[in-house]
């Protein structure tokens, strides 16, 4: 309950300063400055756009499906928050007590596909309708990769609570992370960050929303604070998998100094807030790499995005589900 | 085996994005260096940020440029030659004619017109600069200031007179006294002038000097 507490608070301040990192991020890479009229360097431009936003009115259309269109936002957003209960925060704060931690987090999240179609379907819009039967291809698509890639990790652990798995990778700093515990699970992880940045609905694979052809897709109807609550479960997503992806691969919450002889920097940064602190700096990091990659590669075609994900990452993932099997038999005998 | 070719094409190309656009980002660091559209290496690509914040830093604007007009009126000598070459008709001049030698321009051009109205409205002006180049005291100037946009079109008239209302009245009185007196001098000083035209002088008759611009900073 803690740990849901502290998620909902850091994500909504996440999100304030999200957007101005996606921007800056953006502006950098262009050669631009971004946001730099409100407060220091801009920093309070959000702050600015979201008082704008909740200022604006929840505009209806008449030919909207009334029940689907207002519910779907909730739905969509509900669906990636429960997705954080099970989320550890630190050695101390474990999320939901849940053995199937993991299994039950990917289960809730691929709900929010259900608010996507009931918010293009309700919205009574081609363009509407159209994005969101392109985000639940896209979704029910990526469900696959992005599942099999976690049941690698999954094999090599042999648990799906997210705290053990953090629990495992802690002791000696960086050299006891998965990913170099495991160096077979280079190839999962590329495959499970390719199909979240999918999953998240973020470019490269942005179809469902591509504003350039369908005008935002499946939120081109909505307005004022329903479209933020939009906006907050796209980023909560990143967030989400982001963290997910820290614990997984990069060691939770454990720090990643090493002992280096008689300086035991690995105790000295452990602790409550030092494992916060790790497990959400990884995560951001994690995050910038989206907005990296976002501002770096054009949008796939809508065939180019199915083909990646039948007959590359698919296909791939199911391999290396194969040989971290082999792995883990190999590491026992 | 396109495949397989279709894979490591896929990553090379993801990593060759990815390692350029990183590069931009850490370049952001730097400022480009402004540099007005005359310099030798205006066009040379530099790294870094190229925005100008504008209402706070200004690119630099050619020495030569032409924009909007000032008239140094203590220097102007009212000739209404601006005026005649203007091809839009931007300039409006009213002049009055002085009994008298009133005053010098800075280089030593005799003042003998008062400039009731001097005018000129930017917003006809078609930055031709053909006024700067006849004018025989150089008053008349484009100077770097480009941004004088308003929202009323009325204050684009500049007004470059500083004569009171009363002073222009007074120059006025004075001018027709001064003509009266010359009526009637005129008139009881004999028939036999008459006769004979007088070729009159044109009165304030530039000195007209050509010198060197200085060049502006």
């Amino acid at each position: 309950m803690l740990s849901l507490a502290f998620y909902l608070l850091f994500l909504l301040v996440f999100v304030v300063f999200a957007v101005y990192a996606e921007r800056k991020t953006a502006a950098f890479i262009q050669n631009r400055l971004g946001p730099m009229e409100v407060g220091p360097r801009g920093m309070l431009q959000t702050v600015a756009d979201l008082l704008k936003m909740i200022q604006k009115e929840d505009i209806k259309a008449d030919a909207v499906d009334k029940l689907p269109f207002l519910i779907a936002p909730i739905i969509v957003f509900v669906a990636v928050f429960a997705g954080f209960s099970v989320l550890p925060l630190n050695a101390e704060v474990a999320g939901s007590n849940v053995s199937g931690g993991l299994f039950l987090m990917l289960a809730i999240i691929s709900l929010d596909v259900l608010g996507i179609l009931m918010a293009g379907w309700a919205s009574n819009n081609k363009y509407s309708l159209f994005g969101s039967m392109r985000s639940v291809a896209q979704i029910v698509s990526y469900e696959i990769p992005i599942g099999l890639s976690v049941l690698c990790v999954v094999i090599i652990t042999g648990t799906l609570d997210l705290q053990k798995t953090s629990l495992l990778q802690s002791g000696r700093g960086l050299i006891d992370w998965n990913i170099i515990q495991h160096p077979v699970l280079i190839i999962p992880f590329l495959i499970f960050f390719i199909s979240g940045l999918a999953e998240s609905n973020r470019t490269p694979f942005d179809l469902p929303e591509s504003e350039s052809e369908l005008i935002g897709g499946y939120h081109t109807e909505y307005s004022g604070f329903r479209w933020g609550i939009f906006m907050l479960s796209e980023y909560g997503m990143m967030l989400l998998l982001s963290i997910v992806g820290a614990i997984l691969f990069f060691g939770g919450w454990n720090s990643p100094l090493v002992r280096i002889g008689s300086w035991d920097l690995y105790t000295m940064t452990s602790g409550t807030v030092w494992g916060t602190f790790w497990l959400l700096s990884k995560a951001l990091l994690l995050v910038f790499i989206q907005m990296w990659v976002r501002w770096t590669l054009p949008r796939l075609r809508v065939d180019q995005l199915m083909s990646l994900s039948w007959k590359y990452l698919t296909p791939l993932s199911i391999l290396m589900l194969f040989i971290c099997g082999i792995w883990k038999l190999w590491l026992i005998s | 085996m396109s495949y397989f070719k279709n894979i490591s094409y896929a990553l090379r190309t993801v990593r060759k994005g990815l390692t350029l656009t990183i590069r931009y980002f850490f370049s952001a660091r730097f400022k480009r260096n402004k540099r007005p559209v005359t310099a030798a290496n205006y066009f040379e690509a530099e790294n870094g940020t190229f925005t100008v914040q504008y209402p706070r830093e200004e690119i630099l604007v050619p020495d030569h440029g032409r924009y909007k007009l000032h008239n140094e009126i203590d220097d102007c000598i009212v000739c209404d030659k601006c005026a005649k070459i203007c091809p839009v008709d931007c300039i409006e001049i009213e002049p009055i004619r002085a009994v008298e030698e009133y005053g010098k321009t800075s280089d030593g051009t005799p003042l003998r017109i008062h400039a009731a109205k001097f005018d000129i409205d930017m917003a006809k002006c078609c930055f031709c600069g053909l006024c700067t180049v006849v004018c025989p005291t150089e008053c008349l100037t484009m100077t770097d200031e480009f941004d004088y946009s308003t929202s009323n079109i009325l204050d684009h008239n500049f007004s470059f007179s500083k004569m009171t209302e009363r002073e222009i009245n007074e120059k006025k009185l004075e001018l027709e006294e001064f003509q009266k007196e010359k009526e009637a001098i005129k008139n009881t000083s004999g028939a036999e002038k008459q006769a004979k035209p007088v070729m009159k002088k044109p009165a304030g008759k530039p000195v007209f000097k050509p010198r060197p611009i200085p060049k502006r900073k």
